[in-house]
């Protein structure tokens, strides 16, 4: 019967291998996604697309890098964000950095919110 | 060598045996501290692949949007004000674009319509994006109608449908032909949405927007620059709320660490006397502790890693997915491809690994240099 320092080495050794399998697998995967990528990417030149179509609820989410300096608070002016995105999207980043100010190229998504 | 090896498989079956002894809560510690790190890897992996993908499809994006303002709102470009940016020096090619949002009562969803540059539908004809096909049970050559923002019913006819490996991008697009989108919207004949433009070289965009804004007061430029960033904040700031929110769990498995390594209980302070009163030195002492703090977060930290690995890249981050991805009706379908940052995993190794093992090792120490008999007699 093998002793237990044997039976641990060999199973951090295994364990080891599936951590290095990973990286392995993220290449072979990579490669196998290029294509993919690349095609992407062309649809995006050929359309001039400028977000993701990751959240499409509303028009300063579905673009948010377009959107308005006041489209998340359209209803009024004091009208709350009411959309599930918006309560996950960063603040400008003005409010982040006190110090340094909102220039003029700061983010659209920062001047939108 | 030979020597010191086969001291430290001793040293590591003494440790193995002496963790087997309180079996159910080294296990119980074990998976907590293995859940904490797929957790943390799951969050990190899913975050900086979600980043670098945007990264490299926005790469391709125009380098510069113009957009009017009015009143502080997003506006038509009027005629006539293509041509006044053609004067500004450095900008290679500018071009109009016609693209608009419409809400379908029957998906309850936003579409993005958009006229193609280059290839597009004929008239009455369009092309959908994947999530729209399935959504609305499309195929190609079907029939569908809009009702458009004046009341009329608009049908059209599917071209196509893109492919579904660029929903990412794609997912509620209508492409459709200049004619058929003016007549959809009412869109006033010679006014376009916003205007793209490509600038030869990379230095000077900057340049050109502060041309821009001085030459056209009413202009907002956006530049690729700021798109990137944008995507790349929204995802930082995404990874920190749940950062944020995991940090409870965080902060529970720091205490019940601190618990474990800041006070010994009885029997395992009167098992380091009897260690020492039998001829252990304190050193072998601390190395068992070393190997004990080593091979628990050793564990823990490939295990975790793995399966956060095949639950973000093979499992689709399930987990995580609605607070890290966003949620919509019309929702994209995509694999993330995997980017694994090197720096990225070393912190977590650092992070995880490192405080635990040198946790375990501080209070032993403190046993091991006092006398056995004290230590015995608690």
């Amino acid at each position: 019967m093998s002793r237990p320092a044997d039976r641990a080495l060999i199973f951090l050794a295994l364990a080891g291998i599936a951590f290095a399998g990973c990286f392995v697998d993220a290449a072979r995967l990579h490669a196998t996604a290029a294509g993919d990528a690349n095609g992407m990417a062309a649809l995006v030149a050929q359309l001039r697309l400028t977000d993701l179509a990751l959240f499409t609820e509303a028009r300063y989410t579905r673009h948010p890098s377009q959107a308005d300096l006041h489209s998340a608070f359209q209803d009024h002016p004091l009208a709350q964000e009411h959309f599930p995105t918006g309560s996950l999207i960063s603040p400008p980043a003005g409010l982040l950095q006190a110090t340094s100010g909102v220039g003029a190229g700061d983010t659209a998504m920062g001047e939108a919110k | 060598m030979k020597l010191w090896l086969a001291k430290q498989r001793y040293l590591i079956d003494f440790t193995l045996l002496a963790l087997a002894r309180r079996k159910t809560r080294n296990l119980g510690l074990l998976l907590v501290y293995t859940v904490l790190v797929f957790m943390l890897a799951s969050v990190t992996l899913y975050s900086h692949a979600l980043r670098q993908e945007a990264a490299r499809v926005l790469a391709a994006s125009p380098e510069v949007i113009v957009q009017r303002m009015v009143a502080g709102r997003h506006d038509l470009i009027p005629p006539g004000y293509l041509e006044r940016i053609g004067r500004i020096r450095g900008v290679q090619m500018r071009e109009a674009r016609l693209w608009g949002y419409y809400y379908d009562a029957v998906t309850k969803a936003n579409y993005t319509f958009m006229v193609p540059a280059e290839n597009a539908p004929a008239a009455g004809e369009i092309v959908v994006g994947p999530a729209l096909e399935r959504s609305r049970g499309l195929a190609k050559n079907n029939g569908i109608s809009f009702r458009s923002y004046s009341g009329k019913l608009h049908t059209f006819v599917i071209a196509d449908v893109l492919p579904q490996a660029s929903e990412l991008v794609s997912a509620d697009l209508v492409l459709m032909s200049e004619e058929s989108f003016r007549a959809f919207f009412d869109y006033p004949a010679g006014h376009y949405t916003d205007i793209a433009l490509s600038v030869a070289n990379p230095l000077e965009v900057r340049n050109v927007a502060l041309k821009l804004a001085a030459a056209l007061p009413d202009a907002r430029p956006i530049l690729r620059d700021e798109v990137l960033r944008t995507y790349a904040s929204i995802f930082d700031w995404r990874e920190g709320i749940v950062l944020a929110l995991l940090s409870a769990a965080i902060l529970a498995f720091g205490i019940l660490a601190w618990d474990k390594a800041s006070g010994l209980s009885a029997e395992e302070k009167r098992e380091i006397g009897i260690l020492k009163a039998i001829g252990w030195e304190t050193g072998d002492v601390i190395k068992m502790k070393f190997w004990e703090g080593l091979l628990v977060s050793l564990t823990a930290f490939l295990l975790g890693f793995v399966a956060a690995y095949v639950h973000v890249f093979h499992f689709a981050a399930s987990l995580f997915e609605p607070v890290l991805k966003g949620w919509a009706v019309l929702y994209p379908r995509f694999q993330l491809t995997p980017q694994i940052d090197g720096l990225q995993v070393a912190t977590l190794f650092f992070f995880t690994v490192v405080p635990y093992a040198a946790a375990v090792l501080v209070p032993i120490w403190k046993a091991a240099i006092t006398d056995p008999d004290s230590v015995m007699r608690g």
